[in-house]
Parts: structure tokens; sequence; C-alpha cells
């Protein structure tokens, strides 16, 4: 089994090769090229959990201590940077998830890009090949055995997801009779937003990177989390705080970008303009989980040199995650777009998985993670196969019917879904396994993870005693599940319950099997994914990768005990949630006014629009910054710079003007010209001396030395 | 005895004709001939000098036959060339054989 670390370095390269293939040579062929991605990952995900196997035989000496592969990669003066890659057991509980679930999605991903397409779209294979790509970052991510691989990776997918959200812009005039205009302009904004809004994030990571290395001179996790580093590192005082702190705190901006954590969540909900797939693969098994895992994989940082209840670096992660966990899941019951439901809940358990770190336990939030990726990843594929009956039936019903009048129809809005079920069962069940598992219900996956979480978070509040931090990070934990159940139950009973509120509702049919299929996998690791933590099966997973921040002698990790009062409180808040909000929203009709709406009034607006963070936003920053830019647009293309240029170019135009009439006319005509002309018409005069007549030549010679006698006799 | 500038008139005398004769004949035959009798001419200058300045060394007579010698050597090749350029030409007009113009 050892043989599998030897091709840790693949997995990350073989979709980076999909890539590399689809782009160079097949972006042409659609089928193939989809193919060679799928195969790509696929053999992928076959090496990583070969890998997972190799380490879970391997043992202890495997799982805390790891398998490292260092390369020697850019020699700087006397040191040098390796970019290696290495294996424990965190690294193998990500490698279970993240091939596996980017697999299911580009094989999703086939069937979903294929219907309303023409066979002959371009962008088919480059969407195959971006998704690869996007792969190959996030894998080349979790196997990295340095923050500058990690780094690599994780800008790598920042482009990736820039061109994924903005996958609908790219248009062919050429060839597409009708386009969007509207559509295009809001993924070109989107991809713009979830671009510079995770780039405000990276540049503090890239800033904690960069102090990083210059005071310890590495970026090799197993040295810079060696005890006498991490000594070192605390004792330099920076802006009156430990370094190690800060840069920490700087990691930390990166990840809240990365992972859309309170107040950078803004662009995540927006990315839902990219292809559904890729909403996927952003919320579940790439993207946002790179922040998570950057925290987790740095949490000797957070912690060094302060008790684990008391490192402030640690309590920020725990406070943005409770925020965040809280106010995503309040914005969820407000929205009518599927997908956007899905995405505030995505943040607000991403809130969930730093709550879990912030408490100091890497386990709870890696396995939240985890299951999470599974079941998030079903979602929103279920939800990318409703979308798509939807818009089947919206096509039908366009064919039918005599007024091809473009009307507003959305099919990603609830408002016009309903009775789902019995038209797409084979979608249906599986998003029930997801949204029970989302929920936290026994025994689905999110119940496990969740259920550690606050339990992480109750167990100490008990110790400490006191209305502390732990404490309001558990009470917005349960409220946030509480109202995470809420949403769901009105999300399943507006799209799957009740009477078609739209001709194409009723209309609407079961997608195909390249996409079923996928969700079906999906929805069993779903329904059995939490076992892998599960405390009644001994807790698998913190056995597993409990133990690989040992050696840093600062993090330690316990499994708390399963706490029956903490699972009963928050199933018991689930089960409320999930069936009242099934009860409320089951006989929606169309037109009606939403039964929240009516109750919450005020708030309920304000949940809708965001609590305007959108707007707060465009008046304190985008919008100075788009005057500032007018105005020094105008200073450069209108005021000064411009004009000062084109006056220089006008002077030396005038003077070159001048230069060139003294050349044409002196230089030219008189001297060089003339030159040859006088030597020209002398020539011409003097060749009528060469008669060729013999007696002239000797006249001349004779006159002449008559002459010169003539002259000698007369001056001598 | 004759002083010796009358034999200098002679000569110079025969030169002028020589002279005339090269430049003003015709024929290119004529032209040789006046060549002929400028080198004669010289003949004459160079015996009368021997004979009334160094009578005692043969430097003047056997210069004379030097040029005797030559100019009967010119002759030979300069009829040679004008039967030439009579056979190519047809002609020996020496204003006529003048392709070496410009």
């Amino acid at each position: 089994m050892e043989f599998f670390f030897n091709l840790v370095p693949l997995i990350p390269l073989l979709p980076l090769l999909a890539f590399a293939v689809i782009v160079l040579f097949t972006h042409r062929k659609n089928r193939l090229s989809s193919n060679i991605a799928i195969g790509g990952i696929a053999l992928s995900t076959l090496i990583s959990w070969g890998v997972v196997l190799a380490t879970i035989l391997g043992g202890e000496h495997v799982q805390v201590e790891g398998w490292q592969l260092p390369v020697p990669w850019l020699p700087t003066g006397t040191t040098v940077f390796s970019v290696g890659f290495a294996v424990d057991g965190f690294t193998a509980a990500m490698l279970f998830m993240v091939p596996f679930v980017c697999a299911m999605i580009f094989i999703y991903s086939q069937g979903y890009m294929n219907l309303g397409q023409p066979n002959q779209d371009p962008r088919y294979a480059r969407f195959f090949a971006y998704i690869s790509l996007f792969a190959a970052g996030m894998l080349g991510l979790v196997v990295a055995d340095n923050l500058l691989l990690l780094f690599i990776s994780w800008e790598l997918m920042g482009l990736c997801s820039y061109l994924l959200i903005g996958f609908w812009s790219f248009r062919n005039r050429d060839t597409e009779q009708h386009i969007d205009e509207a559509q295009v302009k809001r993924a070109r904004a989107a991809a713009l937003k979830a671009f510079i809004t995770t780039r405000i994030g990276d540049v503090l990571l890239f800033a904690g990177i960069a102090l990083l290395y210059s005071y310890t001179g590495s970026l090799n996790f197993r040295e810079i989390f060696r005890p006498e580093t991490l000594e070192h590192l605390q004792e330099i005082s920076l802006l009156g705080q430990p370094a190690v702190t800060v840069i920490a705190l700087l990691a930390f901006g990166g990840a809240v970008g990365k992972s859309a954590q309170f107040p950078l969540h803004v662009w995540l909900p927006d990315a839902m303009e990219g292809p559904t797939p890729v909403s996927a693969l952003i919320h579940a098994a790439t993207m946002v989980a790179a922040g998570v895992y950057l925290v987790a994989r740095t949490l000797p940082l957070f912690i060094a040199g302060f008790e684990v209840a008391h490192a402030p670096a640690l309590q920020w992660v725990a406070v943005i995650g409770a925020i965040t966990a809280f106010f995503g899941a309040t914005i969820g019951l407000a929205q009518d777009d599927i997908k956007r439901v899905l995405a505030y809940s995505t943040i607000s358990q991403l809130g969930y998985m730093m709550m879990g770190l912030g408490l100091g336990s890497l386990v709870a939030g890696i396995f939240h993670l985890l299951t999470h990726a599974f079941f998030k990843a079903l979602l929103f594929l279920g939800s990318g196969s409703v979308i798509h009956g939807m818009e089947h039936g919206h096509h039908k019903v366009a064919h039918h019917s005599d007024h091809h009048a473009q009307d507003d129809f959305n099919a990603n809005d609830m408002k016009v879904m309903g009775g789902l079920r019995h038209k797409m069962p084979r979608t249906f069940w599986p998003y029930m396994a997801g949204t029970l598992a989302l929920v936290g219900i026994v025994p689905f996956a999110g119940f496990w993870s969740k259920d550690e979480i606050l339990a992480e978070a109750f167990h100490l509040f008990q110790e400490s005693g006191s209305l502390s931090l732990p404490f309001w990070v558990w009470l917005a934990g349960t409220l946030g599940a509480f109202i995470t159940a809420l949403y769901m139950g009105r999300q399943i009973a507006l799209v799957f319950w009740g009477e078609p509120r739209h001709e194409a509702a009723s209309h609407a049919h079961e997608s195909p099997n390249s996409m079923t299929v996928p969700l079906m996998i999906l929805a069993v690791f779903a329904l059995i994914g939490g076992f892998a933590n599960a405390p009644f099966l001994g807790s698998f997973l913190h056995h597993f990768m409990g133990e690989v921040h040992e050696a840093s002698e600062v993090v330690h990790s316990a499994a708390v005990p399963f706490s029956l009062a903490v699972a009963g409180i928050s199933t018991l808040a689930a089960l409320l949630g999930l069936l009242s909000g099934w009860a409320i929203y089951r006989n929606y009709r169309a037109g009606q006014v939403e039964p929240f709406q009516r109750w919450l009034g005020p708030v309920f607006i304000l949940l809708r629009n965001k609590y305007y963070v959108d707007e707060l936003y465009h008046l304190v920053f985008i919008q100075p910054a788009v005057w500032l830019a007018d105005q020094v647009f105008n200073f450069d293309n209108r005021w000064v710079v411009d004009p000062l240029v084109n006056l220089v170019g006008t002077i030396g135009r005038v003077a070159s003007e001048i230069t060139r009439v003294f050349d044409t006319v002196a230089v030219d005509s008189w001297m060089v010209e003339g030159t040859a002309k006088a030597f020209n018409g002398l020539g011409d005069a003097l060749r009528h001396t060469q008669t060729g007549r013999v007696q002239n030549y000797l006249l001349v010679v004779s006159v002449t030395v008559l002459l010169l006698l003539g002259l000698y006799m007369a001056f001598l | 005895m004759i002083p010796l500038h009358w034999w200098l008139i002679v000569a110079a005398a025969l030169f002028c004709i020589g002279l005339y004769g090269v430049l003003s004949r015709k024929n290119a035959i004529g032209v040789l001939m006046g060549i002929e009798l400028m080198l004669n001419a010289v003949n004459v200058n160079l015996v009368a000098f021997w004979r009334y300045i160094t009578p005692q060394v043969l430097t003047g007579q056997i210069f004379a036959i030097f040029v005797i010698t030559v100019a009967a050597a010119e002759a030979a090749v300069g009829l040679a060339i004008i039967i030439a350029a009579y056979r190519r030409r047809d002609t020996v007009i020496v204003d006529e054989l003048d392709i070496m113009r410009w």
C-alpha cells in the first residue's frame, strides 16, 4: 500500500493535465473533452482513495507523522523554496472527499451542460477544462506540504472561480440568436465581485505568509509548527501582539474571503450566476472548503502561546464563525431563488465549521466540512436538476402555446415551482436526504457533525461555568440550526409539495441518468457519512486525524463526550423548524403574500435584502472607488495627462516638419543633388574633347608645347 | 664651314613640314610619311650636333642609326595597322577612323 504515496503528486497533476490536453488539443471535440476531464478526476479519485487506504493501514505512524516528498523549487540566495507534497491523517480525510465529490460533479455536468445547448457549443469543452483546473487547484492545496504551494493552488482556484462564475458571459455572437444581455451582465458582475472580494482576503493571507517567511525562513508546515519555531514567533512583538497571533489573523483574513465569512460573504450568493455544477463545486468540494482547510491546517498558529480557551486569534475565528452561522441562516429564510437559499445555507454552514475550529477543535470543524461537502454537493446538484426540469417544462409550454413572447419566467424561482415530487421522484428522494442531512436529523451526516461542534461549545461552556464566548457560540449555533431547518422546510415545501404554480412546473420532467445517478450516490454518503465520526462507533475520525497537530505541542484534541442534552436540543430545534417550515408553506398558492412576510413585516424585507450589506458596501466602498476612478480617469484622459502628452506630441511634430523641409530642400536638392548635377554637367561638357581623332590630340599637344616654350622664353 | 645653326634651321624646317603633314593629311599613309619626316629632322639634328660639338665620340651617329631602325620598325607596324584598318572599314582617311571618340 505504501506504493500509493509515490503517486501523490499525480493527484493534482492529473486534472491539470486534463486541463492542458483539453485546452491545447481537444477543445473542438466536446464529448471527448468531457470524457478526458472525467477520466482525469476519476484517476485522481482512485489514487486518492488508495492513499487514504494506505494511510488507514499505515496506522498512527503515517496518520500523525505523515508522509513527505519535498521538491526543491526556487533557490533564492542561501535558502531554497521547496514545494513538496505531504500526506497525513488530515490530508487523507480531505482526499477521501474532494476528488470524489468533484468526480460526481463532473459526471453530472456532462448531462447538465448538454441540455439546451447546441452540440457544437465550444463552451462545453471549455467548461470541462475550467472545472478540471479548479479541481487541480483544490487537490494541490490539499496535498501541499507548505504555504507557498498552498497559496499557488489557492490563487488558481480564485482564477477558476472567476472564469466559471462568469461562464455565461462568454457568448458566441455568431451562432446564438437569442442572447440574454441582462444575464451576461449579471454573470460578469458576479465574477468580478467574487474575484475582487476574495482578493481582499488573499492580500491579507499573502502578507501573513510573507511575515511568516521573514521570521522563520520557512513555509513548510512541519517546520513552522515545531515548538521552537512557535515559541520564537511568540516572542517577537508586532503591533503590540505576539507575531504569531498577527500572522494567524492575517491567514484568517484569507480564509474569511475564500470561505465567505462575514463580512466578506457577499460574493458567494452572487456566484450563483455560474452554471449549477460550478455552484456545487465551489460550495461543496473546493473554493470555500479551502478557507476552512487553511485555518485548520494552520491551527497551531492560532493557539500558540495561549490557553485554547483564551487565544485571541482563535476567539476571532469563533466569533466570526458564530456571527456568520446565524446571520447567513436568517437571510436564507427570505430568499426566493432556490440556489440562493442554498448559497446562504453554505455561508451559514461554513460559519459552523469556523465555529468548530474557533473552539480549538480541528476534528469538529473538518468533520462538518466533510459531511457538508457531500450533502451540499447533493443539494446543489439536486437544485440544478430541478431547474433543468423547470426549463424543460417551460420549453415545452412555449412550444405548444402560441405566445412566444419571452415572459419573465425564472426557472430558479421557488414561487413558480410546486408539486415536483411527483414529476421528479429521482431528484426528490436524494434531495430529501440532503435536506435531512443539512438540517441535522438522526442518523443523517449533518446531525453528527453539527452536533459535535455544538457539543464542543457546550462542553467548553460547562468547563468555564460562565456566560462567556462558548455559550454564545453554542446559542448562535443552536438558533442557527433551528433557522436552517425552517428555511429548508420552506424550500422543500415550495419546491416539491403543493400544487404546480406555473405551467412549466406542471410540465417539468425528470433529468437524465448522468444527472440523477450522482445524486443517488451522494445521497448514500449524506445518509452514512456521519458514521465516520459517530461517538457510538468509536469516533473514528478523531483517531484518524485528531493528532496531526500534536507535534506543535499547542493543539491538543480529545473527543468531547457525546452529550444527549445538546444533541436532544439541536435535534428538537431541527425537527421543529423543518416541520413548521413545511407546514406553513405546504399549501402556499401562487400570488399570495408569503406567510413569513405577513408575520415578520419589515424584518422580512430586511432579510430579503440581505441586511442591505451589498448596498452598504456599494455606498461605502464601491461608489467612492468609482468616483475616485472617474476623477483619475478625467485627470488622466481629459484634463492633465493626455493634453500634456498631446502637447509634447504636437511640439515634436512641428519640429520634425521643419527638419523635414530643411532636409528635402537644403540637404537633398541643394547639396546632394546639386553636387551630382554639377559634376554631371561638367563631365558632359568635357567628354566632347574626346574626339577619337589622333590629329586633334596631336594638335593640342603641339600647341601646348609651343605655348609652354613661349612662356619659357618670355619669362626666362 | 657651314655654321651649326644653318643645320638646325634646316632640321627645324623639316620637322615643321613633317608636323604639318601629320596634322593636316587626311590619308593615313600621308600621316605616316609626315612622321618619317619628323624623325629624320631629329636625325639631322643629332648628326649636326655630333659633328660640331663632340666629333671625338660616335654617339650622335649611333643614335641616328637607332632612330632609323626604330623608324623602319614603326613604318612597318604603322602600315600594317593601316592595312588592317582598311580591311575592316574600307577607308584610310584618319578622320573616319574615330571609333575611340566619346
